[in-house]
């Protein structure tokens, strides 16, 4: 076996490293030398997002086709990293609180184990890489959940997402037997190559492999799991799951689907699509408008934004997939915003409900200017980057061109104006309510200031430099369209 | 590159205001950077008015001028493109004009560095979008001009202004969701590859089928804005709560965004589908022009009679666009020109007003020109011109406009050409009603009697705006000379045959 095939893989050895730098620091350092445990994971993070962005995305593959590194996964392995690294950061603080103390190491391990998965997920070109990743990816994530040991709501939240879990890679399996009894291979190309007729026990299978990935994007109705879960998980450990997870798995969907299944498009899994992105946006949205609670809240508000990151899977063409790409890069940014200052806050105060943000602009303006912004940027306003992230996968999915399609952006379109109403109470609740303010000012600690700035900074910049647009394009594209992600 | 080109500037100084004002501490230095910044624009937009007049006639025959281009998403070849004929240049020009009196119209408002930050963004987008040819950045920049007027209706507004905050928003936004759609379908059926507003009228052809789909949806888009029936009733509501000088930019600036774009965009790219489905939003804006003057008669809220009154008037905006022909798509720019410098200057002295005497409603008032009488013979002079009397600007307007509804032939356009022409007569009863129980007739707050005239800058917004209405009402042909010029040699050369025979 020629080793050097190894190399191809070489994020994952990295990130592998920084596990390992972590790993052995938290377990070997003397107690002492402890304190500096986060700062250690952050750091090292850092010097591997950095590394990774340096490290060119060529075009090769290992393990006879299993595994795949192109322009493209190196971009939105990037983008995901840019979000963790964002996310360790605001972690820091409740990961350092006394209740986690003793722990945060196993937090940083199991964080980075889980993105190891995703990467997997998303190189992976044979189907049994792909689930040891999706394993990998979901099932350490119920031991994160339930990381908040003292709260009841946490350990309950941590069983639900684990049910569900296990439930849906059971149902995935189930889709990919089926597959592998119509080919008799589990290699994506494979696969492709030896389908070619739209039998019922394809459709069979593809109902189910979307219903897998369906439930780690929390489309509607493989939704009910997402609520609970994001309520219950520590805020930091929500807003993984709120962005790198989901933006990990919708990429790896339009892999899976253009390339696997991607001469069924018209016939089978454009409808499929459909009526699930419909549903997602519209009951995510409407579920949305009734939440009190600032996490629930986000919850829907995600689901409903899952939506509209499958519109870019619904173009099946590289436009769509650089919107897809671009669109996960800007919700990384603007939810994060928004859950660094629900954290912030959290942190402080203990307080999570709408009614507590009431008056907030009065009391922590700059807070609740970060929050504005976020709140803009999911309902797509301009001059922010959502805006610019919702008209590309507009444009994006209606290069398909049919009327069908049409009709698909305008209730999508349709939608955004009730997300807009719900965004927008919160920016009432803070700036506009006449009551009484219930956050009294805090200095919010450096860390999390630092990584609100950072995604303040990003939804500013995102959309009026065209750089990051173009840099993901030329990723996309130069990959060869669809042939060869 | 980019700044050597003048228009780009409209942009750049507003921005470089909001910087000002984000460094400003205290009020002086804020009015000193929103009055600076205002006469800045002021003098800019007189300086392309001039600039352009000399290339027009020194025969320079571009359909547009200053034109740049930039390029921004590479991809989508989106660029960052501008440029002006005369219509554009009017609208700066009465933008410029509001911002300004806007400016000294919020003299004293609480929390004025926020106020005028908002306010400064609005304007952004109004300015962004004037000079944009760009499809794309022309939507961006229509978006940006709504989003601050939720922030400021809902803080510094009164009344129910949370709920009239959020209509407003979500209306206005479920129209630029519906002109999304029909944007990008442009580009798409289009097939150029462009978001070029002049590329696109001249070189494609949108498929006529397609015409029928998007052209609706544009249409409606824009006229939201525009307050077309049915979909006006975000504008009385939210006319009534916004703060003095949110009124005037609002109902002066951006009601016409809904105008510019109807025409700019639906009508010049859609042109076939525009002339099928005319009829449709000909009855619609028939019922704004008529209804909304009828509304106006029975309100007692002085901010909701002109809100119903803009109702009215842009509806009349709309209605001679659809005309589609020369005479009357000229009246409609002037329209537009007249009702925003004339509902400014109403909004703005509603404002003044209210401050004073703390109530809105007529039956309260009387006999203000005793008291105030600078105040109350601006309000006369806006009425007049609202109504349509001769010297004022309203009087050219709907004067151009219903000769030109009326050089239509047939039945149903002289039917609707009349039944909108009721409306003057309707504007006469409701403006001589409020200017006779709010100005003349007893005082009927004794506390009244103590109330003080138009402070300084007071005068000196309204003095801008009646300078402004009656410059038009006087030398129309002027205006008339720069509207012209788009309609016989820049825009329509380029529109195919079919509607040519329309009579345009």
């Amino acid at each position: 076996m020629d080793y050097s095939q190894f190399l191809v893989m070489h994020r994952e050895i990295a990130l592998l490293a920084v596990f390992l730098v972590v790993f052995l620091y938290d377990i070997f350092m003397p107690k002492r030398a402890l304190g500096a445990t986060s700062w250690v994971a952050v750091g090292a993070f850092a010097l591997f997002t950095a590394y990774s962005f340096l490290m060119p995305g060529t075009n090769e593959t290992a393990f006879a086709g299993m595994y795949v590194s192109s322009g493209a996964c190196a971009a939105i392995k990037n983008i995901l990293n840019v979000g963790v690294l964002i996310v360790l950061i605001q972690a820091t603080k409740w990961a350092d609180s006394d209740l986690q103390i003793m722990r945060r190491g196993e937090f940083y391990e199991l964080l980075l184990i889980t993105l190891f998965g995703m990467y997997l997920m998303i190189s992976g070109r044979h189907f049994l890489i792909f689930l040891i990743g999706l394993e990998t990816a979901s099932l350490p994530l119920a031991a994160m959940v339930a990381f908040d040991k003292q709260r009841y709501e946490s350990h309950e939240a941590a069983v639900k997402y684990m049910l569900t879990a296990v439930f849906s890679s059971a149902i995935f399996m189930m889709g990919l037997s089926f597959v592998y009894g119509l080919t008799g291979t589990l290699y994506f190309s494979g696969i492709a190559d030896k389908l070619s007729e739209a039998s019922p026990l394809l459709i069979c299978a593809l109902a189910f492999v979307i219903a897998g990935i369906g439930f780690k994007l929390s489309l509607v109705p493989f939704h009910l799991w997402t609520a609970d879960v994001y309520q219950g998980a520590p805020t930091s450990v929500t807003a993984y799951f709120s962005v790198i997870s989901k933006g990990a798995a919708a990429f790896a969907f339009m892999v899976v689907l253009a390339q696997c299944f991607g001469a069924f498009y018209a016939d089978v899994w454009e409808w499929m699509l459909y009526a699930l992105i419909i549903l997602t946006i519209t009951v995510g949205n409407i579920f949305a408008i009734r939440q009190k609670n600032m996490k629930r809240f986000l919850a829907f508000s995600s689901i409903s934004q899952a939506g509209y990151i499958m519109l870019g899977v619904e173009a099946d063409s590289a436009v769509g997939l650089t919107a897809l790409m671009f669109y996960v890069l800007v919700y990384i940014f603007s939810n994060l915003a928004a859950f660094g200052v629900i954290g912030a806050i959290e942190n402080k105060t203990g307080k999570v409900e709408m009614t507590d943000y009431n008056g907030l602009s009065r009391t922590n303006p700059w807070l609740a200017f970060a929050m504005m912004l976020a709140m803009f940027s999911l309902a797509g306003i301009p001059p922010f980057a959502g805006f610019f992230s919702k008209f590309f996968i507009f444009t994006g999915c209606l290069s398909q061109g049919s009327v069908a399609i049409y009709i698909l952006v305008l209730i999508a379109l349709i939608n955004t104006i009730i997300s807009l109403y719900y965004y927008l109470l919160v920016v009432k609740a803070m700036y506009i309510s006449p009551e009484e303010p219930q956050i009294a000012n805090f200095r919010s600690a450096c860390p999390e200031r630092i990584g609100l700035w950072i995604c303040v900074l990003g939804i500013i910049a995102l959309g009026i430099v065209s750089f990051f647009y173009d840099s993901i394009y030329t990723a996309a594209s130069t990959a060869g369209i669809f042939a060869s992600l | 590159m980019l700044f050597s080109n003048i228009l780009i500037y409209f942009v750049i100084i507003p921005l470089l205001m909001l910087g000002g004002f984000s460094l400003c501490r205290g009020e002086k230095a804020v009015r000193a950077v929103a009055i600076t910044g205002s006469v800045l624009l002021l003098g800019l937009s007189i300086w392309v008015l001039c600039d352009y007049i000399a290339l027009r006639r020194a025969g320079e025959t571009a359909e547009m001028l200053f034109q740049g281009s930039w390029m921004w998403y590479e991809p989508l070849n989106i660029h960052l493109a501008v440029g002006v004929d005369g219509i554009s240049i009017a609208m700066l020009l009465l933008s410029s004009i509001i911002v300004f009196a806007g400016s000294f119209a919020s003299w004293k408002i609480d929390n004025i560095r926020h106020f005028f930050m908002w306010l400064l963004l609005l304007s952004t987008g109004v300015f962004g979008f004037f000079i944009s040819i760009d499809l794309f950045t022309m939507f961006m920049f229509y978006e940006v001009a709504l989003i601050p007027m939720y922030l400021l209706i809902g803080q510094w507004g009164t009344g129910r202004k949370e709920y009239s905050a959020m209509k407003l928003t979500l209306m206005l936004m479920g129209g630029s969701a519906f002109l999304m759609l029909s944007l990008i379908g442009i580009y798409y059926q289009a097939g150029l590859h462009s978001w070029n507003l002049l590329e696109i009228a001249n070189n494609a052809h949108i498929d006529k089928s397609w015409q029928y789909f998007l052209f609706p949806m544009c249409f409606v888009g824009f006229g939201v804005l525009g307050a077309m029936f049915p979909f006006h009733t975000w504008s009385p509501d939210g006319h009534a709560c916004a703060p003095t000088a949110v009124s005037m930019l609002h109902a002066g600036v951006l009601m016409k965004l809904g105008g510019y774009g109807c025409f700019r965009v639906a009508m010049f790219l859609m042109p076939e589908a525009a002339n099928d489905l005319a009829w449709i939003f000909l009855i619609l804006t028939g019922i704004s022009v008529v209804y909304g003057a009828f509304s106006a008669c029975v309100q007692t809220d002085l901010k909701y009679i002109n809100a119903y009154s803009s109702v009215s008037h842009c509806g009349m905006v709309l209605f001679a666009i659809l005309m589609i022909n020369t005479t009357a798509m000229t009246g409609a720019i002037m329209q537009m020109l007249s009702h925003g410098l004339m509902t400014a200057l109403f909004f703005a002295q509603i404002g003044m007003i209210y401050g004073r005497t703390h109530t809105r409603d007529i039956r309260l008032m009387g006999g203000l020109m005793q008291i105030m009488p600078f105040l109350g013979v601006g309000y006369v002079i806006a009425g007049m011109a609202s109504l349509g009397l001769p010297g004022l600007s309203g009087f050219v307007a709907e004067m151009t406009i219903f000769v030109g509804s009326f050089e239509h032939a047939d039945m149903f356009h002289r039917v609707f050409t009349i039944v909108a022409t009721t409306s003057i007569v309707i504007t006469a009863v409701y403006i001589l009603r409020v200017v006779g129980k709010l100005l003349f007739g007893p005082v009927q707050d004794p506390h009244h009697r103590e109330l003080t005239d138009a402070t300084w800058w007071e005068r000196t917004s309204v003095v801008t705006l009646i300078v402004c209405v009656a410059g038009i009402g006087c030398f129309p042909e002027f205006f008339e000379w720069l509207i012209r010029y788009t309609f016989n040699h820049d825009i329509f050369h380029a529109i195919p045959a079919a509607i040519q025979s329309v009579g345009i």
